[in-house]
């Protein structure tokens, strides 16, 4: 079964739950911006959770169904249409065959997820089927989706699909303070530039990608002149360049680099960065490792207990 | 040796300050050690020039855990080489069409073309590590006269396989990209394969010469294709 792009959107490609295992060879995750709306989108139509699919940006694809199949559509709420109908939201639906889903614009989030009972076949590269647009490779011949492009969808195994607690997604989407740790360099910063970083509010430019979201506002200066070593970045660190203006690196990022990190995004809120939009707003506040793992841990327990 | 806390996910092993092979040696042999160890809780190692990154499931295992392990992996400091220290050649073909700036670079020196070649293409370099882009090696041991600063204005695209000049490095392109590295030559070899078993040709801890071939070698190479698989 396939699925044909009628419309790529701004830009769509095929993730899954990033590539680990190559950083020593400049390899960065890659993998879904918003992995917790990427699982979910997986687990409603049935699939494993790692299963490829796709990743809308800002503005939805249109895609063509040669056969039936069961969609569901999460993340970032988009309007979606199939014919005239309304296609639904955080629930599997069916799609006829031979019908084309419209994907219109993206709001609320900056990314909308599409997942198919089955998943898209997709070779692996690296272990990982999701793409790497700087890289060229993954995913669909390495770069974002073109109109015409052909998708191939694998034949279930089982159908059965699942169906969320009504309004469980709700806590979701709540804005708040972004919470991080402390970063490797603390020692480079002095009680001002902290001050600063948990007091400012910040606003992401438009030059953000998935290799790193670009913030405006108060800067935030190490009080170190000298040069760091180009060391190992973690996924969502905040660094800071000279101007004082802070970059977190997201999943496409470089494996390394020279620039100060002041502080890093928990794993429990790196779904939240895969949502932020040009100009939304962005503040910080720190919570303590042990805490940023449990609310880790709380965060799995609670995608366990979200389905009926 | 300082085991800092970089995030929730990771630990950053830092063993100095400095860009040197006798830190960097003890870089590489936790590195190969964490490799040998193979725990799946492991998500991903990042070499530095001084330091290493260790990137792990924290639902799995501690900071403290981890910490331990590395603290046993490295009880004293010092590692023994395991003798994979072999010498792999990269072929560079300097001539003008692949090395635009060598003329630049040769000025900048006071040297003439011929003396950069040759002095580019004499130490044995350290591959300290890899990173940037996939396949971008971080090389040490460019010959100080050579130190030239990066372009002010990056070129738009540079091609796969050339070789550049930027402050005290050297390094090699992966694949085409835009870069600001003042280009001296181009290796035919393929740097990097997403699809191969072994995608980069070089490994951090690797040490490489470069050997001058001329035009017709480097068209040769690329024509029979080997220098493509990796």
């Amino acid at each position: 079964m396939t699925i044909r792009i009628a419309k790529p959107g701004l830009f769509t490609t095929v993730q899954d739950l990033g590539r680990y295992g190559y950083a020593h060879l400049g390899v960065s995750p890659a993998g879904a911006a918003d992995v917790l709306s990427f699982r979910i989108a997986n687990l409603l139509v049935g699939n494993a959770e790692n299963v490829p699919a796709l990743e809308m940006t800002l503005l939805g694809a249109t895609l063509q169904f040669e056969k039936s199949a069961i969609v569901a559509l999460t993340g970032a709420r988009c309007e979606c249409k199939m014919g005239a109908a309304q296609a639904p939201f955080n629930l599997a639906f069916d799609v006829a065959a031979g019908s084309v889903l419209q994907c219109g614009s993206i709001r609320n989030g900056a990314r909308c997820y599409l997942s198919v009972q089955g998943g898209f076949d997709i070779p692996m590269i690296m272990g990982s089927a999701s793409t790497f647009a700087a890289g060229h490779f993954g995913g669909l011949k390495g770069r974002s989706l073109q109109s015409g492009d052909v998708l191939q969808v694998r034949q279930p195994s089982a159908s059965h699909v699942r169906t969320l607690r009504p309004g469980i997604l709700d806590s979701l989407s709540a804005s708040g303070k972004l919470r991080v740790t402390k970063g490797a360099q603390q020692e480079w910063f002095g009680p001002e530039a902290f001050a600063k970083l948990f007091s400012g509010v910040y606003v992401v430019s438009e030059h953000s990608d998935r290799s790193g979201l670009r913030l405006n506002g108060e800067a935030v200066r190490p009080r170190k002149t000298s040069e760091l070593l180009t060391d190992g970045i973690p996924l969502g660190a905040i660094q800071v360049p000279q101007d004082g203006q802070p970059i977190i690196l997201f999943v496409d990022q470089r494996t390394t680099g020279g620039y100060p990190k002041i502080a890093n995004v928990i794993a429990a809120d790196m779904h939240r960065v895969g949502q932020l939009r040009p100009r939304d707003e962005v503040e910080f506040v720190e919570v303590s490792i042990p805490e940023a793992v449990q609310l880790l841990r709380g965060q799995e327990q609670w995608l366990r207990e979200i389905f009926q | 040796m300082k085991i800092i806390p970089a995030s929730d996910s990771s630990l950053l092993v830092v063993f100095g300050k400095e860009i040197s092979p006798a830190l960097h040696e003890r870089v590489i042999a936790l590195f190969r050690a964490l490799q040998a160890w193979n725990d799946p809780r492991l998500r991903n190692l990042h070499p530095g020039y001084a330091s290493l990154l260790i990137d792990f499931d924290p639902l799995q295992l501690t900071h403290d855990e981890l910490s331990s392990v590395v603290q046993q992996m490295a009880p004293a400091g010092d590692f023994v080489d395991d003798g994979r220290a072999n010498v792999i050649t990269i072929p560079v073909c300097y001539e003008v069409e692949f090395g635009p700036d060598l003329a630049d670079v040769a000025q900048h020196a006071g040297l003439s073309s011929e003396e950069v070649v040759r002095l580019h293409s004499s130490p044995t370099y350290l591959v300290y590590f890899l990173g940037f882009t996939p396949g971008f090696v971080y090389l040490g041991g460019l010959p100080d006269i050579l130190h030239m600063p990066r372009l002010a204005t990056p070129r738009p695209s540079i091609a796969g396989g050339s070789v550049g000049i930027a402050g005290r490095q050297t390094g090699i392109y992966p694949f085409d990209s835009p870069g600001g590295w003042r280009l001296i030559g181009r290796t035919p070899l393929r740097m990097f394969d997403p699809e191969a078993k072994s995608p980069t040709r070089l490994q951090p801890g690797d040490r490489i010469k470069f050997s001058a071939i001329d035009r017709t070698s480097f068209e040769e190479m690329r024509r029979r294709g080997e220098a493509w698989l990796l």
